[in-house]
């Protein structure tokens, strides 16, 4: 049997709350520019697989806070979450079914259109970087999300 | 579970329909872009909102900081002996030149007093330490853990013992961010030590180079010599040190000599800088030689 609804609920809020602390944990300077949103894949995580308990308006406060600790222009990631999360909600009963790297694919090309949402803000906002190093979490976000997926079964398993 | 529809949530108390909640935060998520953007009023908004973070960074700073306290309460005898030792030198060092500046700042300030003119010095200054939060790796902003509580504001420069750190860019209620001058935003005035020759040096995003881009090839410059603030713009106190040019390269065809300089303060490794107040030097001169090209000391956010 699965966790009962309140304790994913609970496990929801905490990882990506967990994720979003991480997003500003210092890193060595050479890891720093490809540090992976954990937040947004947890996100991802919970909308595929409970997506009666993972809305929309969690993903979009949680991109606002987001932009609250790294004193980004309010509402640009919250912006980048909430795309993501639509789309995930949209296409969720085709990607729960996808093998492993092929659902790892399709978090990549999410992940891809979240960050060309924050490099169009920036650019907007005129804190345009356009160096290739901008783009590397995508590819670390899509490397790790096996592991995510890993985790949060885990996660999800052991407390129910 | 097999589900029909795309909306999965459960059909009794569903809410608004998936794409209206979509719609409603995406608009409103614009609207707060272009409203931070123009509306300086939503700082009021963002202050309450960084309420919130404060915990969370404090959270985060914290056991880098007890790791920091914990190596240092436990060095060993030698090395701080050792480091007794520098300091000492440098102490003495810094005494000797003090000497000399005491005369020196006395006769200044004779010469000010005939000029009616006491500004520019930095009266007050405040220790900050930087935060260990990482804000964004292509930016060069640092958190600091003094905000608008200890009297911080806005545009205030931000100096460290070597020379010019940067200026606070934005002010939260415990907290606030300082932009270095070497983020690729940032601008500041500056004059030649050696020639008095002034102008411009803006931010690489490489923390260990500045350029000069509006030196022309004719100006006299040349690696080595020491770029000092000039105060105009009113955000930075003059005379102090900003950036040794390490590099002159005038070709022969170009308008403007390729110019970089490194920066003295140590942008990289600090962690406690000093927030400075100052009363700004009276801006129009009516003897005044040209002030340096329009270009703001500020950076825009």
């Amino acid at each position: 049997m699965r966790p009962s609804e309140f304790t994913r609920r609970i496990l929801y809020w905490l990882s990506v709350a967990a994720g979003l602390v991480l997003a500003i944990v210092p890193l060595p300077d050479w890891l720093d520019p490809a540090r992976p949103d954990l937040a947004l894949l947890a996100v991802i995580y919970w909308i595929l697989t409970s997506p009666r308990i993972a809305g929309l308006g969690y993903a979009w406060l949680s991109g606002l806070f987001l932009d609250v600790l790294r004193g980004m222009v309010l509402g640009q990631h919250a912006l980048g979450f909430l795309v993501v999360a639509f789309l995930t909600h949209r296409l969720q009963l085709r990607m729960r079914m996808f093998p492993i790297l092929h659902q790892a694919a399709s978090v990549l090309l999410l992940l891809v259109l979240y960050h060309f949402i924050i490099f169009w803000t920036d650019g907007l906002t005129g804190h345009g970087y356009t160096g290739w190093d901008r783009w590397l979490p995508v590819l670390s976000g899509a490397l790790l999300w096996p592991l995510i997926v890993a985790a949060g079964d885990t996660l999800t398993r052991r407390s129910r | 579970m097999v589900e029909l529809t795309h909306d999965s949530r459960p059909i009794i108390g569903r809410g608004p329909p998936l794409g209206a909640t979509f719609l409603t935060l995406a608009i409103v998520s614009i609207a707060l872009m272009v409203a931070d953007q123009r509306y300086p009023q939503v700082g009021r908004v963002r202050g309450w909102l960084t309420a919130a973070a404060y915990p969370v960074q404090v959270g985060v700073d914290l056991p880098f900081r007890a790791w920091d306290w914990l190596t240092g309460s436990f060095a060993d005898r030698s090395r701080l002996r050792q480091e007794n030792l520098e300091l000492t030198a440098r102490l003495r060092l810094a005494n000797l030149q003090l000497q000399r500046f005491a005369a020196l700042e006395e006769e200044n300030r004779r010469l000010r007093d005939m000029r009616e003119n006491s500004a520019g010095v930095a009266e007050r200054a405040l220790v900050a330490s930087i935060m260990n939060v990482d804000l964004d790796p292509f930016r060069h902003r640092v958190l600091l853990d003094k905000g608008a509580v200890d009297g911080v504001f806005k545009g205030q420069a931000v100096l460290d013992a070597e020379g010019i750190f940067g200026q606070v860019s934005k002010v939260n209620v415990q907290t606030a961010e300082a932009i270095l001058i070497s983020d690729a935003e940032h601008a500041i005035p500056v004059q030649s030590n050696r020639s008095g020759l002034r102008t411009i040096a803006v931010g690489t995003g490489d923390p260990d180079r500045l350029s000069l881009p509006f030196v022309t090839t004719e100006a006299d410059l040349k690696p080595g010599d020491l770029l000092l603030s000039t105060g105009m713009g009113g955000v930075f106190p003059p005379g102090y040190p900003v950036a040794e040019v390490t590099r002159v390269d005038r070709a022969a065809s170009a308008t403007f000599a390729l110019v970089e300089a490194r920066p003295t303060a140590l942008l990289d490794r600090d962690r406690e800088v000093l927030l400075v107040w100052f009363t700004p030097p009276v801006a129009p001169e009516p003897a005044a030689p040209p002030a340096a090209p329009t270009a703001p000391a500020g950076a825009g956010e």
